[in-house]
């Protein structure tokens, strides 16, 4: 056992599926010679060389179309877009090529790439640096969705991700980047579409993804001291779905909120809410709650970033309003 | 400036006969596509080839059996000449089960992985970046193929264009970028909207490469380029970008006549048609008649085999509407 940052995380997780598989490539802006605008490829570089690892100019459609032509014909390329608002940028290739091409293609072409990135809030970056996006690429057929909340998982999913035969989005969260946690030694594969009750309870179940889990644990450890009883789960992926995990809390707490980072309209938790609505109604005891950031493009002011993404604060006064 | 229209290859009899061939079964399917919609076979869009036959078969000639092909929505030449069963290409523009993608993709979509054709991309110039994806794979595994792919002039105002010549310019990739400019980006003149007069060659020193220009309605001169560019991608030379100058004979799409075109222009290229001016030059080169009359008796076989087999395919039944969305086959998002 070994405390690693999540930053530490990413590069012990590409360098452990690197070592294993030589078609493991590594592409992006800076995360050669600079080991990564946020340092989360360190190292990789004077380990495995210049053309596995190798940076690229800022060309986000060259970046993963290259990535996508290169899967399609035997590598298994990781492709960095360095903040996710940037996906944007070569949306196309990810949500018009990527997502759809095995399908299209009835079976054809095998897509076993990674598109990384560094996504959500906090670090006042303004609107175009710091948004949370995984929902648009939940939205789209045919890609996975990968979301770590802790160090661990950082390794454990970014190896399922590379190991898996399909497109995978893999969403790093930048203001987890700093932050530590117990990483076991050894090699370490996760599954993807397996969410995790990371915190027992009895009255509510707060369903939380990648920064919102650690707020939703202090908000559960606060909302405990007040004799609430609260049940957190880490969802881990988005696509596939761990719905068993959630459906299974429910059953036992009777109440659901999410804590989600995406702005309102359409955000991942719409989803769940509406699952459990269909196929957990009778279980509930009361309305289903999503804590969200508003639907506003995110400011940069800190002031202001703290009061847009969900606070602990923001779940403690809501849970209790809630359930009073 | 390179402008080849004469060949600098010596070019064997075998494989005139090889060009010829592939372009009157190029000619004959698309005719047959062309009739098809008429008839309300075929339903959606189509984009046909007529008449910028010779590119596809020139490099198609050219290529090595494993080089990958890219190409666009109009896309049926680009992979029937990499040996893509002609019934399994109509099959998919009638929406039949023995299509190549089963019904999946359609006429814009065809994609043959056991030919090398990697798929026909629906995006103006989104290919460009995945086939130097593809070529970087091919200089990683050090397998020797190179990566061809094919766009149309309107392609070269697109940021994915100027991305992917870039970066296989840098990376040196085994790729070659064919430009067929047939001079009209859908409807419009591509000159009109156009910094440069030829848009792609032009562009070519931007990423360090040699401004080629090429005859695209001369079979032999796409060939000889082809063979030239594809070797220098094998040798490790890195990218080439190719502008074929052809024309369409007819509109963009289904949907278009092209009446924007000037009667004299249309006419003139009419007058260069790719398939009547090579059999021409067979026969003046002192081929028999016959051996031709026998190719294109063969294609219309051919042609006639291939519709008749897509006209009788069944239609794909709904148990594949939620299959292969990911690799173990299913569609499945949650458990």
């Amino acid at each position: 056992m070994a405390e690693l940052t999540y930053r530490d995380a990413v590069a012990a997780g590409i360098a452990q599926e690197m070592r294993r598989d030589e078609r493991v490539y590594l592409i992006g802006e800076d995360v050669a010679g600079a080991g990564g605008v946020f340092k989360a490829t360190p190292g990789l570089l004077a380990e495995f060389g210049p053309r596995r690892v190798r940076d690229t100019p800022i060309s986000e459609e060259a970046i993963v179309g290259a990535a996508m032509g290169a899967a399609m014909t035997g590598l298994r390329p990781i492709a960095e877009i360095m903040f996710s608002d940037f996906l944007a940028t070569c949306w196309d290739i990810v949500a018009n090529q990527i997502a759809k091409t095995r399908y299209m293609t009835d079976g054809q072409i095998s897509l076993p790439l990674v598109i990384r990135t560094a996504n959500g809030g906090g670090a006042r970056f303004g609107a175009q640096h710091s948004q949370s996006v995984e929902n648009w690429a939940m939205a789209i057929p045919g890609l996975k969705v990968v979301a770590p909340s802790n160090p661990a998982d950082v390794i454990g999913l970014l190896a399922a991700s590379v190991r898996d035969p399909d497109p995978v989005m893999f969403f790093e969260h930048k203001a987890l980047y700093a932050t530590k946690g117990d990483v076991p030694d050894g090699e370490l594969v996760d599954t993807l579409g397996t969410a995790r009750v990371v915190r027992e309870g009895s009255d509510a179940t707060l369903v939380a993804l990648a920064a919102m889990v650690p707020k939703a644990l202090a908000a559960a450890e606060v909302l405990a001291e007040r004799g609430v009883s609260v049940e957190v789960i880490d969802l881990r992926s988005l696509v596939p779905l761990d719905t068993q995990t959630v459906l299974g809390s429910i059953a036992k707490t009777s109440r659901l909120f999410t804590v989600e980072e995406n702005p309102r309209l359409t955000g991942w938790g719409a989803e769940v809410v509406s699952i459990a609505a269909e196929e957990c109604f009778w279980d509930l005891d009361g309305p289903i709650v999503r804590i969200t950031t508003p639907h506003i493009p995110l400011p940069s002011a800190d002031a202001l970033e703290d009061v847009a993404i969900p606070s602990v604060d923001r779940i403690v006064t809501t849970v209790e309003q809630v359930l009073a | 400036m390179t402008s080849t229209s004469t060949p600098a290859v010596e070019i064997d009899q075998e494989t005139r006969l090889d060009l010829y061939r592939r372009m009157v079964e190029l000619r004959l399917f698309e005719k047959r596509a062309y009739d098809l919609f008429m008839e309300g076979l075929v339903k959606g869009t189509s984009h046909l080839s007529l008449g910028q036959e010779a590119v596809a078969a020139g490099f198609g000639a050219a290529m090595r059996v494993d080089d990958y092909t890219f190409c666009t929505y109009r896309g049926h030449a680009h992979t029937l000449s990499r040996g893509t069963p002609m019934a399994r290409v109509m099959g998919e523009l009638l929406g039949r089960s023995n299509g190549v993608t089963g019904g999946k993709g359609g006429s814009m979509h065809l994609t043959s992985v056991e030919n090398y054709a990697m798929g026909s991309y629906a995006i103006v110039g989104a290919h460009l970046p995945i086939a130097a994806g593809a070529a970087w794979s091919a200089q990683e595994r050090g397998s020797g193929q190179v990566a061809v792919c094919f766009f149309g002039d309107g392609a070269t105002n697109i940021g994915a264009f100027h991305e992917a010549l870039n970066m296989a310019a840098v990376w040196k990739l085994p790729v070659v970028f064919v430009c067929e400019n047939n001079l009209y980006m859908e409807y419009t003149a591509i000159e009109s909207v156009t910094a440069v007069a030829n848009p792609a060659a032009d562009r070519a020193a931007a990423y360090g490469l040699e401004s080629i220009i090429v005859d695209g309605n001369d079979a032999d001169a796409v060939y000889a380029i082809a063979l030239e560019t594809l070797d220098r991608a094998r040798q490790g030379a890195g990218p080439s970008l190719v502008e074929a100058k052809t024309y369409r004979h007819g509109g963009h799409s289904r949907a278009d006549p092209g009446k924007y075109r000037p009667d004299q222009e249309v006419e003139e290229w009419l007058d260069r048609d790719p398939v009547d001016t090579y059999r021409e030059r067979l026969l003046a080169q002192g081929i028999a008649e016959n051996a031709l009359t026998e190719i294109d008796d063969d294609a219309r076989t051919d042609v006639e085999a291939a519709t008749q087999a897509a006209r009788e395919a069944p239609a794909p039944g709904p148990e594949v509407l939620e299959r292969n969305v990911w690799a173990d086959g299913s569609a499945t998002w949650r458990n």
